[in-house]
């Protein structure tokens, strides 16, 4: 379904997802599960939603005040896919066992951010995906444990200024470049994995109709700009998102049961430099001697990456694997 | 903010029974710009009303209703998608009484 | 009126596995670990031949068996894991979530020893480990405990005014592997006890959605831990409602404790597990010969039976009391809070501390009438931790 914004506001009949948290202005984690919830509403499900430790969990649940409009269960840091395959198990157990009669089908959301997910949520992850439940599994990536300040993740950009690994004389800040959690997850095969930005939120809406659609777990992995610590204006936060795409730094495509699809395809690239120059936290690589061997060996990965991709694309085009 | 409760007063379990009870508090008041709306110039295209981190965009039926200034964090977010320009942002402190 | 029950020879596992299969939960997730293996085995063999048609999830850890469970319970789904040693300490985090969440889970312990070094026998040193956890901790004696514990620690978990989660502890190896004589109820028996569940801020209530897990900050997290003491409190009242009803259908009767020949002894025992089944049968011999010596079994270790030790403790002229842990650097855990709750009686008891059984190793009787021979020689020191079985 492609989806019309005007339509879903028309139709729209109640936030699930309300104001009054306290994310940052500007901040697009909000629009991670918003869309999400905007989504259900129009595909008619209803939402449980469980949350690992972070930005998003933290600022739209302090007690007494919560944001969520929908049954929400927040565990602990690295636990959400754990957890909702224990509400997702109990569902299944209570549907068969007619101990509940829901009005709608009710669907499963873990939401998990780049700390919680590629790093101390990475096995409960895998597990739940390798266990087949039926869950969506959103990560909102902004590249770094930012609501104790901005530490470094496996998700982190290298020449990114983090506490953890900061941009020194010695040093030029994180040497490692991003962990590909999305070709993790979809080496397990039997799932819907994609990726999606706040900046394209079409794209993002029609995989979140995908994910719910799929038949076993589903992930998306969201890039979500941090406006404190990316250093960005606060109104920038969609157009940041969009340049990552137009820059092949976070390249939009989904991987369905191994059949690689490229979901946007700029007509032009922009190099990644311009990503880069773009945000505050690489400031300091900037001025770093081995800045632009950094900056070089980054275009070189963004390119051979979207090589790759195109490659993929083409050679597993309608030969899933499960 | 609410006034604080005794160990008797509130759910076990640490629960939230009110859902949605973060409308209580404004977010209002972190602003330092605020989006001034110009009805003339919006076509209804509720492309601000998607984009807002803070659901402060009020709609009804598709259209533009108003900017709930109870929570809008000033953020500018929507007047940088607006295709018309509908939206201004202007200092916060111009509002103040 | 007492049911008609079956007699089966089986391990203290198999127990457990009966006990759940009786329940018939609608979600257990779980993860294996030596000794508690075979309950989850038998489990699975019960689901795999449509026995039971609980949902089983096979978890990839013990942190993750927890996390399930609490997302299940929360879900309001009966939901069951059990564990030992460091499967329990890997779940350590969401241990004390799921009390705090208050959710009825029942979980049987196989005590194992924490590592290190690694030791696979029985010890417990696990189960220690999560005494300040908010959950309700008992311990049984053998096999049937076992089984009969499950059912009333159900009953007392999802109890209005407890909502806590409950350990049902079994000694590892000993009882978890020892093949004795267990009567089981019948099926329609357990089920009219334990009724069905009461559902309450389920998260699959989509018409009243409730947030579980919320930042607690300064000015709410002591008041939430203080409904966490009142439900504890709670436990000591409903406890004994709980027991009574079980003891109707089974005969078998429940306490805080259990005083074997304490009553009038001058010198009483004081343990927790398997070791129990020991002691009282040194304790009738030592009658026989006219020692008046006794027992008093700790049935309940969390909520602690402050009120029963100083009951049956007051005016006893010595108290021996085994731990089957240490607490390195403090004295060992049960007799610490023994001694505490002895500060007021009338007529303090000589006090004596005796380390015994870490990792597996055997306590004999011999051990045991060691221990009563210090207390009736008068030759107990209340500061001094002394062990039995130890080699010098």
């Amino acid at each position: 379904m492609a989806f019309n914004i005007k339509l879903l506001a028309k139709n729209h009949k109640e936030d699930k997802f309300v104001s009054g948290h306290r994310l940052c202005p500007g901040c697009g984690a909000p629009l991670v599960p918003k869309l999400a919830t905007l989504v259900a509403e129009a595909l008619n499900y209803d939402l449980v939603v469980s949350n690992a430790t972070g930005c998003l969990e933290v600022s739209t649940t302090i007690y007494p005040y919560t944001a969520w409009n929908i049954p929400f269960i927040h565990n602990a840091f690295e636990n959400a896919a754990a957890t909702i395959s224990g509400v997702e198990t109990a569902y299944k157990a209570l549907l068969k066992r007619g101990k509940i009669k829901p009005e709608r089908e009710i669907k499963f959301i873990a939401f998990g951010g780049d700390g919680g997910t590629y790093d101390i949520g990475l096995q409960s992850l895998s597990g739940a995906v390798e266990r087949g439940h039926n869950f969506v599994y959103i990560l909102y990536d902004n590249e770094g444990y930012m609501n104790t300040g901005n530490q470094r993740s496996g998700s982190t950009p290298p020449g990114s200024q983090t506490t953890t690994a900061p941009v020194g004389k010695k040093i030029p800040g994180k040497l490692q470049l991003k962990k590909n959690i999305v070709e993790i997850m979809a080496a397990h095969e039997n799932i819907y994995a994609a990726t999606a930005t706040v900046g394209d939120y079409m794209d993002y809406m029609n995989k979140l109709e995908k994910a719910f659609k799929f038949d076993g777990p589903a992930f998306i992995a969201v890039l979500t700009p941090c406006v404190r610590f990316w250093r960005i204006k606060e109104n920038a936060t969609l157009d940041i998102a969009k340049l990552a795409v137009e820059t092949k730094y976070w390249p939009l495509y989904e991987v369905e049961r191994g059949v690689y699809r490229i979901t946007r395809k700029p007509r032009q690239f922009k190099p990644v430099k311009e990503f880069i120059e773009s945000q505050g936290r690489f400031r300091n690589l900037l001025k770093h001697p081995m800045a632009s061997e950094i900056i070089q060996g980054l275009q070189d990965y963004v390119d051979r990456k979207w090589e790759r991709l195109l490659a993929l694309e083409e050679a597993t085009k309608d030969k899933p694997i499960r | 903010m609410a006034e604080l409760k005794g160990w008797k007063d509130i759910p076990i379990g640490g629960l939230i029974t009110e859902p949605g009870s973060s409308k209580k508090f404004n977010t209002g008041g972190w602003r330092v710009m605020r989006p001034i709306y110009d009805r003339s110039k919006c076509i209804d295209c509720m492309m601000c009303w998607i984009v807002c981190p803070d659901m402060a965009i009020i709609q009804e039926d598709g259209i533009m209703k108003a900017i709930d200034y109870d929570y809008c964090k000033g953020c500018g977010i929507c007047a940088s998608v607006c295709p018309k320009n509908a939206i201004e942002m202007k200092p916060e402190t111009e509002f103040q009484e | 009126m007492i049911a008609e029950q079956k007699k089966l020879a089986i391990t203290g596992a198999e127990a457990a596995a009966h006990a759940m299969r009786q329940i018939n939960p609608d979600v257990v997730a779980a993860y294996p670990i030596t000794p508690q293996t075979p309950i989850v085995e038998k489990f699975a063999q019960y689901v795999a031949d449509g026995v039971v048609d609980t949902e089983m999830i096979p978890v990839e850890s013990e942190h993750s068996a927890m996390s399930a469970i609490v997302g299940a319970a929360a879900a309001g789904a009966r939901a069951m894991t059990a564990t030992s040693a460091n499967g329990l300490a890997l779940m350590h985090e969401i241990v004390y979530i799921a009390a705090s969440s208050r959710l009825p889970i029942v979980m049987p312990v196989v005590n194992r020893a924490l590592s290190g070094p690694i030791n696979i026998h029985c010890d417990h040193s696990d189960t220690m480990a999560e005494r300040d956890s908010g959950w309700v901790q008992l311990f049984a004696e053998n096999s049937q405990e076992v089984y009969d514990l499950i059912f009333i620690a159900l009953k007392l978990a999802e109890n209005e005014n407890v909502r806590l989660p409950v350990m049902v502890n079994q000694d590892g190896f000993i009882i978890s592997h020892g093949t004795e004589i267990v009567e089981i109820l019948p099926d329609e028996e357990i089920k009219k006890f334990i009724g069905e569940q009461k559902m309450m801020y389920s998260l699959l209530d989509t018409k009243n959605p409730v947030t579980y897990g919320p930042l607690d900050l300064y000015d709410y997290y002591f008041e939430h831990k203080r409904q966490q003491v009142e439900a504890m409190d709670n436990v000591r009242k409903v406890f004994p409602e709980i027991a009574k009803e079980y003891e109707e259908i089974s005969g078998r009767k429940y306490s805080f404790v259990e005083s074997y020949k304490a009553d009038d002894a001058e010198y009483v025992m004081v343990a927790l597990g398997s070791t129990n089944g020991t002691i009282k049968y040194v304790v009738d011999k030592m009658r026989q010969e006219g020692k008046k010596v006794g027992l008093l079994k700790i049935t309940m270790f969390r909520p602690f039976p402050k009120e029963e030790i100083q009951y049956y403790l007051n005016g006893k002229k010595g108290v021996v009391v085994l731990d089957r842990s240490m607490s390195f650097g403090a004295e060992a855990p049960l007799y610490a809070e023994i001694k505490s709750s002895l500060y007021e009686v009338a007529v303090r008891p000589q006090l004596g501390s005796y380390i015994y059984g870490l990792g597996g190793r055997d306590i004999t009787p011999d051990m045991i009438r060691k221990a009563f021979d210090d207390a009736i020689e008068g030759n107990l020191v209340v500061d001094e931790q002394r062990y039995l079985g130890l080699r010098e």
